[in-house]
């Protein structure tokens, strides 16, 4: 076996060209005849476009053409790709979300017209002698405010500004308000979880060609889904077929679900390359990115938590109020629904579960998926109101966790959300977290920081996630528009050397170099032997993309599959190449063998015979060497875990450091533990930001105050520590090929209420009563926190 | 290096300079305030935000960008190998900007502790790595340049 394959960690061969300067983004790609847009956005949150002159701008030098809302009566609205039901049976509310504002605008940075010239500077330049007019309407920004009587609505035409009020599970309703009624002690807890923008480093970019003589659409775009895109654009937005749009996703400068979309920006440069019959190309600035690429979370929550008189969950009731913002991104309505409610039985055995959801519109950025997705806010809703709950009942955090962990023998266990969770071992990770988070020696640790006059507190969590999204049936039942498979092609070339072309995309991942280690691992070859294409949608198959962390446990399986599918033909191969009956042929190391013989054949040979098929079963089998396989797994995995934050707070002055962070996480089997650990410190960093630094503000008018990274804090180098990571425990998820669970969404999903669990604690050792601060805990906060509570 | 020259108005930046005349799209631009660090590049020697100095002021400076930092012969300069070789790097955008910082960083400070590392980094964001890997790989790098190859690299 040569070096590599599953379980090593592989040097990324995609660095190369990163650190050279030669990685291929949208931004880098140009044209020829290409002209440029810049977009005219909307510069209040909501009013009605009294004027809009393009006249004196379209005399402007290198103008082409000025579009407005005008101009996209007739193609369709940006769509939204899942439907909720509400708790009434009915559907949600689905306001048209235009290309360019027409009539109204909604929120700050929506489109009002697209200038598109020879020169970026001279797009906007033009766009500066638009004459636009708006009358200025009352912001709704507030969601509780959104939802009074007579509150001024974000779509008239939808009569309201909840989008839906959905109930889960509705049928538990009763039994769950009986239970909290009736139970020895309910810890109570009202939280935010702060509105978060997203910032992939690379702002997005969108290119579009078209070729009239053949028809043909090409876009450009910075996504982690270019058939997701090809889809949704094409047959809802454009009315483009499908045969005659290419979407390519090349090297993408991370994405963390903001890249998921479809916006725009995509369908306005598709559409104006065939109006102006040239390429166009926008590439986004941060300014634009801040008001324009989907934010994440912003839910207001009210959790109640029933214990019996040992501590034992009896029930969780939830009441969450989820910003959709100004229009329904691509996954906005999932993400607080199915993807938030079927985690609230968390790593426990609470028998009974009720959360409530009501979106509402505001006149503020779409909200959709951000790295975790609804995951994230129900760990943190649980992990807090635990711990509090610990606290009043005089119990360590720790046991009262384990005395309500769902228990080894217990798998697979049925939730009362919905899912089953095929396999797990929480106090494994508990006692390994335990270990590496050197729990035991805190106390000294603690002792030393109240020398020097510090506070430190250690917070510990458990997390599970829901993964690998996701079968599509169950999606389907559930509101999905979409089927949420994997695909993938081997092509096997005559020398041996293997193309896998899949459906999964990589914009930080490193799948470039993990994929090639399954393929190597399978049939006993090099890895260097085998390359990926993935970005494409006019080479790959039609593949769902990455998100959901769903990439290896479903786009690998694809891969694995196909790979299956090309041993079994191989295997035909070689067993007429040696005479031999195909059932005694085995492959191992690269070499097809007679069981009990020393005949065998190299792969090479089996590779070469299928392309030259001179000596060939041609009676049985094709000739050629490459298959597809789509993939649609059968549950979602369930990675899970246990984290703990370790802080020291000033308390005079509420400044909090993060001086410790240990994550022990069971992802399952682990292809590649470098790239593994490396998902694990990228996460824990975003979940750090979102719980110290980070979270998007608006004023009561609905102007973005955090619009720059001059506002908007985002975690540098010296705000993190080194994260201890530990990926040891695993049980194997049961029901995918390589009994993976995927690992991209862990960091930012347990790390959150770590890190406020900590600094609690931390308060708390001082004997200032403080239960509960909301995200992010920035010195104002905190200080402000410790003075009322003194 | 190479001479390169170009026309460009007062107000090209020199990151578009960059980019756009010359074609060496190593050089990202990530943010329209320069904070996020994508940029940085060497004009004479200095670590510089390409997005925060206009192209038209360098008339006869030496810039060195991310194309310039693999060895004569091609493989991965010191400081690559180590983003390499450590995981210092995901999706890779902000990567030439925290390449050319440690190697500015690497030439004043041959062997910075790791705090030093981190307050240097303040000028860089990345989103993917938590900085985890990327201290860890100038640490790295710092042990194995020389001074004189620091002062090269």
């Amino acid at each position: 076996m040569p070096d590599g394959g599953i379980g090593a960690s592989s040097k990324r061969r995609e660095d190369v060209r990163f650190l050279t300067g030669k990685g291929r983004y949208t931004d880098d790609m140009n044209q020829p005849g290409q002209a440029h847009v810049h977009f005219l956005r909307s510069d209040v949150a909501h009013g009605r476009i009294v004027r809009l002159d393009t006249e004196a701008a379209a005399a402007m030098p290198g103008v082409l053409r000025i579009f407005t809302g005008a101009d996209f009566t007739d193609v369709g609205g940006i769509p939204c790709g899942w439907q909720i039901t509400d708790r009434q049976g009915q559907p949600m509310l689905e306001p048209r979300h235009p290309v360019l504002a027409h009539g109204k605008v909604r929120h700050v940075g929506d489109p009002v017209a697209a200038v598109v010239a020879e020169t970026l500077a001279q797009a906007r330049d033009a766009a500066e002698a638009i004459e636009l007019e708006i009358e200025a309407l009352p912001a709704v920004i507030d969601m509780r405010k959104a939802l009074a009587e007579g509150a001024t609505l974000v779509h008239e035409e939808i009569g309201s500004n909840l989008c839906f009020d959905w109930g889960f599970v509705e049928e538990n309703r009763e039994a769950v308000d009986q239970a909290i009624r009736g139970a020895h002690h309910v810890t109570t807890l009202e939280l935010v979880n702060n509105r978060m923008i997203p910032n992939a480093m690379e702002p997005r970019v969108a290119l579009g060609e078209y070729d009239a003589a053949d028809e043909q659409h090409t876009l450009w775009t910075t996504s982690q889904n270019p058939h997701v895109i090809r889809l949704l654009m094409g047959a809802f937005v454009l009315n483009i077929p499908e045969h005659k749009l290419r979407v390519v996703a090349p090297d993408v400068g991370g994405g963390f679900g903001s890249k998921i979309y479809h916006y725009a920006e995509e369908a306005f440069v598709t559409f104006a390359a065939k109006a102006v019959g040239r390429p166009v190309k926008w590439t986004s600035t941060r300014s634009e990115a801040f008001m324009s690429d989907a934010h994440g979370r912003d839910h207001v929550t009210k959790i109640e938590l029933a214990m019996d008189a040992e501590g034992k969950f009896l029930a969780v009731r939830t009441d969450t109020l989820a910003n959709m913002g100004a229009y329904l991104s691509t996954f906005a309505s999932c993400t607080p629904t199915w993807l938030h409610g079927t985690l609230m039985a968390g790593n426990y055995t609470t028998p009974l579960v009720y959360v409530n959801v009501k979106a509402v519109f505001t006149n503020t950025v779409p909200v959709d998926a951000y790295r975790g997705a609804g995951r994230p806010e129900a760990t943190y809703q649980l992990e807090r109101v635990i711990d509090k709950a610990a606290r009043e009942i005089g119990m360590d955090p720790v046991e009262l966790r384990r005395k309500n962990f769902v228990k080894p023998e217990q798998f697979p266990y049925q939730t009362p959300v919905a899912v089953v969770y095929d396999t797990g071992d929480y106090d494994a990770t508990m006692d390994k977290l335990i270990e590496i988070a050197d729990r035991a020696g805190f106390p000294a640790r603690r002792a030393e920081s109240e020398s020097r006059g510090r506070l430190r507190g250690l917070g510990i969590i458990s997390y599970i996630e829901a993964c690998g999204i996701a079968p599509s049936k169950l999606v389907g039942q559930l509101g999905a528009r979409a089927g949420l498979y994997e695909s993938a092609t081997v092509r096997v070339n005559a020398t041996g050397s293997i193309s896998v072309y899949t459906g999964s995309h990589s914009h930080g991942q490193g799948h470039e170099t993990t994929f090639p280690q399954v393929v190597a691992s399978m049939l006993g070859i090099d890895e260097k032997q085998i390359d990926i294409v993935h970005g494409d949608t006019s080479k790959i198959p039609f593949g769902m993309g990455t998100y959901g962390s769903r990439s290896i446990a479903v786009g690998g399986s694809a891969m694995v599959r196909a790979t299956e599918k090309i041993i079994a033909k191989a295997k035909k191969i070689a067993a007429h190449l040696m005479e031999a009956a195909e059932g005694d042929v085995e492959l191992a190391d690269g070499k097809f063998t007679v069981a009990g013989t020393d005949r065998s054949v190299a792969w090479t040979d089996v590779t070469l015979a299928a392309y030259v098929p001179h000596n060939y079963p041609l009676e049985d089998i094709e000739p050629g060497l490459e298959e597809t396989a789509f993939y649609d797994p059968s549950n979602f995995t369930y990675p899970a875990g246990a984290y703990a934050c370790e802080v020291e707070v000033d308390p005079e002055t509420g400044g909090v450091e993060v001086v410790g962070f240990a994550a022990a996480d069971d992802f399952g089997n682990v292809i590649n533990p470098m790239i593994v650990e490396g998902q694990v410190h990228g996460g824990v960093a975003q979940g750090i930001g979102q719980a110290l630094l980070e979270g998007a503000r608006y004023d009561e008018e609905g102007q973005l105050q955090t619009g720059s990274y001059m506002d908007y804090a985002m975690p540098r180098a010296g705000d993190l520590p080194f994260v201890a990571v530990d990926h040891s425990c695993v049980t194997p998820c049961t029901h995918n090929p390589l009994g993976v669970k995927g690992c991209g969404e862990a960091g930012a999903i347990g790390s959150p209420p770590a890190l406020v669990n900590a600094v609690i604690d931390a308060l708390q050792s001082g004997n200032i009563a403080v239960t509960h601060i909301d995200m992010p805990l920035t010195p104002s906060r905190v200080w402000a926190a410790i003075q009322s509570a003194r | 290096g190479k001479p390169a020259r170009g026309e460009v108005e007062d107000r090209t930046l020199l990151v578009d300079f960059l980019r756009n005349e010359l074609r060496l799209t190593g050089t990202h631009v990530g943010c329209d305030t320069s904070q996020c660090g994508a940029c940085v590049v060497h004009v004479d020697g200095l670590a510089v935000k390409a997005c925060s100095i206009f192209a038209a002021d360098l008339e006869g400076a030496e810039v060195r960008t991310i194309e310039g930092m693999a060895n004569a012969d091609g493989s991965l300069g010191v400081i690559q190998a180590a983003f390499q070789e450590h995981h210092g790097l995901q999706c890779g955008f902000c990567t030439p900007g925290m390449v050319m910082s440690a190697a500015s960083l690497l030439k004043d400070e041959p062997n910075p502790s790791e705090a030093e590392i981190r307050e240097y980094l303040k000028g860089n964001i990345c989103r993917c790595t938590g900085y985890h890997n990327i201290v860890k790989a100038i640490q790295a790098a710092a042990g194995q340049l020389s001074p004189a190859s620091a002062a090269a690299e």
